[in-house]
């Protein structure tokens, strides 16, 4: 995608959100959008080191409850202004990323994942006797009265999320380009004849895990004030770490529009089932879906669109 | 001395969980430790084998742990089943790792709704002779209910490294880990062979079911709680190792029974995946890795 | 002749029109009440027990005619347990559903996200079992149907230590132990207060994973401080371990129970059995011939005919009735009020005591009931492997309040 193209996409749907917001007064749609827009900011954060440097995290959920309870935390300590925190949520985020940067170091593939999953399990549970926070009881984020110009606090947390969101997706496209990408990529391929290459797989997995890290905080920063109840049960979500799985992988793991297409079809599906199935068959169709998708589309639905492509040629 | 007393029955109790535990990841050393596929529905299966045990407990009168014995066959056949599909569409391709590990987290969740809708959300228990009663040594306790599953355990550990070990079928399994081309090359079908491995792993999640609904109620969404702990004990174990497994299950186990005793129960967690994450730091081929 | 028999005729068709239209077909535009509710995930075993309890509500009030001679109609989604998916569900229901009232999910974790949408439109809004939710909204439109009284956190286990405070020689020591979860950590923090209050001294004070799976390490840990009180806060499977354990290690004490959720429930109380006996714990309503209310035999009858085969609790004696209630005070405001303005229904449900199958019903003005009606009941008897017992009175009697006791307490638990 051309440039140009792309920033006007871009310019052009953060214009599209504003405008709703002065248009559509109906919550519902925020809410809903709200939803899509965090899973969708998930879904390319985990691409960043899922797809692109090809470790597989499992801990995402952890990451975003991390970014979720730096929100509660300040909130309760000092009171401090909401892009004052998502900017500390995503360095703490970045910081942990760093942390298990260093961590691939010693492990490779699948003892990877399981080193993160580890990993989140630890930090819940020292969430769970962080009694600060609330620990296990859980901690109440009253709305906040101000909301700029806009007519609802959950209108002023839709552009947020939006403008978030917006940024996420340039930074993945611009990684996915440039010369970072690829040896991102190589190290994906084969990172001992990366390594070879003179590659510099350390710092770029660093670099790759960091981002990560800071996206899925900043991800989750503004979830108490959407959500007003936080507790770990809630933040630490086992549903928050398989879509950021299943959406880049149902839209294709290789190129930043992946887990757009993904996050948007799987995110999208979700919210609508939601409101009108209303039953068992929500979890089942996510189940479905992945099964279906991966069988059938291992490369996600951009493996598809090139598939097409060449055949057209 | 009630400190010893304490101590004592904190750390019987902690392998006799530990043996437990082993149950539920014997499967997922075959199948993930051996063959390295990640089989993250196996807690899944293991929790319908626990209502397999419920049904025939509850309208039969049937042992849970005969039970889930009798239907480790029928569970065999849908492992085999199962891999067939996932060969298809995704060894054979070369696409397994990721692919694998998302097609597996969908048929969990497919399995999870599918009880949900079938038997609801209630919790279900079983009616055992033995369950309330338990063994004395002095000062120390051995409940049935958790020693029970701790023989059982034992027993299928044991089983199990010794097919693995003795016959050729067993040894076949652990060639095709290691070296699928040589396994060829000896005659034998090396996807005939892990289909094989693949079934029986799924079959010990029927015992593995029955055991746990023995020891605690069951509700379709409990198998999440395990789904780290078997990978961490097979991990932490060495892959293919089915004593290293077995052990690592006991350590676990008892970690967490002495931190829940002496700390406080909240932290048990963090312990014992902080176990893990120190043993993959410092030796990531786990304790009787390869 | 012919006169007589046309006058009868007319008398008989004048008697007719004159009855209460209570066959009629309710008719206009419905009335809708909306609502999330846990379907699925952690909270459903409840969840879908209170939605048969409150669709059996819709069809009650709508074969009497319905609510302003308009039929009642639910509309509803599922919030699988998850926070998240609150505020979307009833922005839903709200904005684009445009439902006339709403009513709130179980639990504190599904209620607390609908609040502040709730109070921003000023709706009145009734909700189903959360512990002190209202105590950081303080919104004057909350109404709580769970009886925990003007003090929840500390009115949830009064009776229990009370109970234990008048027993002579007055017991000295308590341990708390408390599953990593909201509602048993306020439970326990009640739990703790209520003793340091009533003179007791607290021995052992710890929170367990719910993920444990044996419990017997953390039973000695408690035999270890040689307790005369134990108050567990406990979620159904945990429940269930901790009871096992402690007639597993055989822990002495004198009392043992007070906040452990699932020993109300059906399937548990059958498995449990004698292993019951003397457990002293909160519930809120038991088939006691104390707490026969008018209307709450009928309900549970058709309550118990619904639930077959569905595989929620067979006997419904926990939630579905309060579910009932909840709807019933909803109802019983409108057909006060005549209306359906928001503020008229919440002056109406802070000023008038309701009728409902769970007895009289008065808020205070935080919402929670005027009162608190927290039974302490005790396990007397249980045979193993029974489920009807449970049906009738005598299995679980009521040893507190003072003015729904059934029997005097056993003292102390033998186990």
């Amino acid at each position: 995608m051309r440039n140009a193209v792309f920033w006007g996409a871009l310019a052009a749907v953060l214009v599209a959100g504003l405008v709703m917001t002065e248009v559509f007064d109906n919550e519902y749609y925020y809410n809903a959008l709200y939803v899509v827009l965090q899973g969708t900011l998930m879904a390319v954060a985990w691409n960043v080191l899922g797809g692109f440097t090809g470790y597989v995290n499992f801990g995402s959920a952890g990451f975003f409850a991390m970014g979720a309870y730096t929100t509660v935390a300040l909130h309760k300590a000092f009171g401090l202004p909401l892009p004052v925190m998502i900017a500390a949520a995503g360095a703490v985020g970045g910081l942990v990323g760093l942390g298990l940067g260093y961590l691939t170091l010693r492990l490779k593939g699948v003892f990877f994942a399981i080193a993160t999953l580890a990993m989140a399990i630890v930090i819940e549970t020292c969430v769970n006797n962080w009694a600060f926070v609330g620990g296990a009881k859980g901690s109440y984020i009253l709305t906040p009265d101000t909301h700029l110009w806009f007519k609802s606090y959950v209108q002023m947390l839709f552009m947020v999320m939006l403008v978030l969101t917006l940024a996420a997706i340039a930074i993945s496209r611009t990684l996915n380009a440039s010369r970072l990408g690829r040896g991102l990529a190589a190290i994906r391929d084969d990172e001992v004849a990366a390594e070879c290459s003179g590659v510099p797989t350390l710092r770029l997995k660093l670099v790759s895990a960091t981002l990560m890290g800071a996206m899925m905080g900043v991800a989750g920063a503004p979830f108490p004030f959407f959500v007003t109840f936080v507790d770990p049960v809630s933040a630490f979500n086992l549903f928050i770490a398989v879509n950021a799985i299943a959406m880049p992988m149902i839209g294709g793991t290789s190129h930043w529009i992946g887990p757009v297409i993904g996050a948007l079809l799987v995110g999208g599906t979700q919210e609508v089932v939601k409101v009108t199935v209303s039953s068992e068959l929500n979890v089942l169709i996510v189940g479905v879906m992945l099964v279906v998708f991966i069988t059938l589309a291992p490369q996600g639905i951009v493996g598809v669109v090139r598939r097409l492509r060449r055949r057209r040629r | 001395m009630l400190q010893a007393d304490l101590l004592a029955n904190a750390v019987v109790a902690g392998i006799l969980l530990g043996g437990f535990y082993a149950a539920t990841a014997v499967g997922l050393a075959i199948v993930f430790g051996q063959l390295d596929i990640v089989n993250i529905a196996h807690p899944a299966f293991i929790i319908v084998g626990a209502y397999v045990a419920w049904i025939l407990n509850s309208r039969y009168g049937f042992d849970p742990v005969l039970a889930g014995v009798a239907a480790a066959p029928l569970f065999f056949a849908a492992g085999a089943l199962l891999y067939r599909i996932y060969y298809l569409a995704f060894e054979r391709t070369g696409q397994e790792s990721l692919s694998g590990l998302a097609f597996f987290f969908g048929v969990m969740f497919i399995i999870e709704v599918s009880l949900l809708l079938a038997y609801g959300v209630d919790y279900r228990l079983v009616q055992t002779g033995y369950a309330e009663s338990k063994w004395s040594l002095g000062f120390v306790d051995f409940p049935l209910r958790m020693l029970v599953p701790f023989a059982v355990s034992l027993a299928l550990t044991v089983g199990i490294a010794q097919y693995l070990s003795r016959t050729f079928m067993g040894r076949a399994i652990q060639a095709v880990a290691q070296d699928r081309l040589a396994l060829q090359l000896m005659g034998a079908n090396p996807v005939r062979v892990k289909q094989w491995a693949f079934g029986l792993g799924v079959a010990t999640a029927a015992v593995a079911g029955a055991l746990l609904i023995v020891i605690q109620p069951v509700e379709p969404s409990v198998g999440r709680q395990f789904i780290g702990r078997a990978f961490a004990i097979v991990v932490l174990g060495g892959m293919g190792s089915m004593r290293g497994m077995f052990v690592a299950a006991l350590i676990l186990g008892v970690v967490e029974s002495l931190v829940s005793t002496f700390v406080g129960p909240s932290w048990s967690p963090a312990v014992a995946f902080g176990v893990l994450a120190l043993t993959l730091a410092i030796r990531p081929a786990g304790l009787f890795g390869r | 002749m012919r006169l007589q028999r046309f006058l009868t005729a007319a008398l008989a068709a004048l008697a007719f029109a004159a009855l209460p239209a209570s066959g009629a077909e309710p008719a206009g535009k419905p009335i809708k009440i909306g609502f999330s509710m846990a379907l699925t995930g952690g909270l459903a075993g409840a969840g879908k027990a209170a939605l048969i309890a409150m669709e059996i509500w819709r069809d009650d009030v709508n074969k009497a005619g319905g609510l302003l001679g308009r039929p009642v109609e639910l509309v509803y989604y599922d919030d699988a347990t998850q926070p998240a998916n609150v505020p979307g569900i009833y922005t839903k229901l709200l904005d684009v559903d445009k439902v006339d009232l709403v009513v709130s999910s179980y639990g504190t974790n599904e209620i607390a996200p609908a609040m502040p949408i709730v109070m921003r439109k000023k709706l009145v809004f009734p909700s189903l079992f959360g512990l002190a939710v209202n105590d950081e909204f303080k919104y004057d439109r909350y109404f709580q149907i769970m009886p925990a009284g003007p003090e929840p956190k500390t009115d949830w286990s009064k009776g229990f230590f009370e109970l234990a405070a008048a027993q002579k020689p007055k017991p000295k020591t308590v341990a708390i132990v408390a599953a990593d979860a909201e509602f048993a950590l306020n439970a326990a923090a009640g739990a703790r207060a209520n003793a340091k209050k009533m003179g007791f001294s607290i021995v052992y004070d710890k929170s367990y994973p719910p993920s444990t799976t044996d419990f017997t390490p953390v039973v000695r840990a408690i035999q270890a401080t040689n307790p005369d009180i134990v108050f567990v806060a406990s979620y159904p499977p945990d429940s269930v371990g901790m009871v096992k354990a402690a007639h597993e290690v055989g822990l002495k004490c004198k009392m043992f129970g007070g906040g452990m959720v699932g020993l109300q429930y059906a399937a548990i109380q059958k498995n449990l059995g004698p292993l019951l006996d003397g457990i002293i714990n909160y519930d809120f309503w038991v088939p006691e011939t104390t707490l026969n209310f008018p209307g709450v035999r009928d309900f549970l009858a058709k309550y118990q005919a619904a639930a077959v085969g569905k595989g929620v609790d067979p006997l419904g004696h926990y939630l579905p009735p309060y579910a009932y209630a909840y709807l019933q005070v909803v109802g019983e405001a409108i057909t006060g009020t005549k209306s359906l303005d928001q503020g008229k229904l919440a002056a109406y449900m802070h000023s008038h005591t309701f009728d409902t199958v769970i007895g009289k019903v008065k808020f205070g003005k935080n919402g929670e009931w005027a009162t608190s009606r927290v039974l302490e009941v005790q396990f007397r008897d249980v045979q193993p492997n029974d489920l009807e017992q449970f049906a009738g009175p005598g299995k679980r009697v009521v040893l507190y309040p003072r003015e729904w006791r059934s029997a005097e307490i056993d003292y102390p638990y033998k186990k």
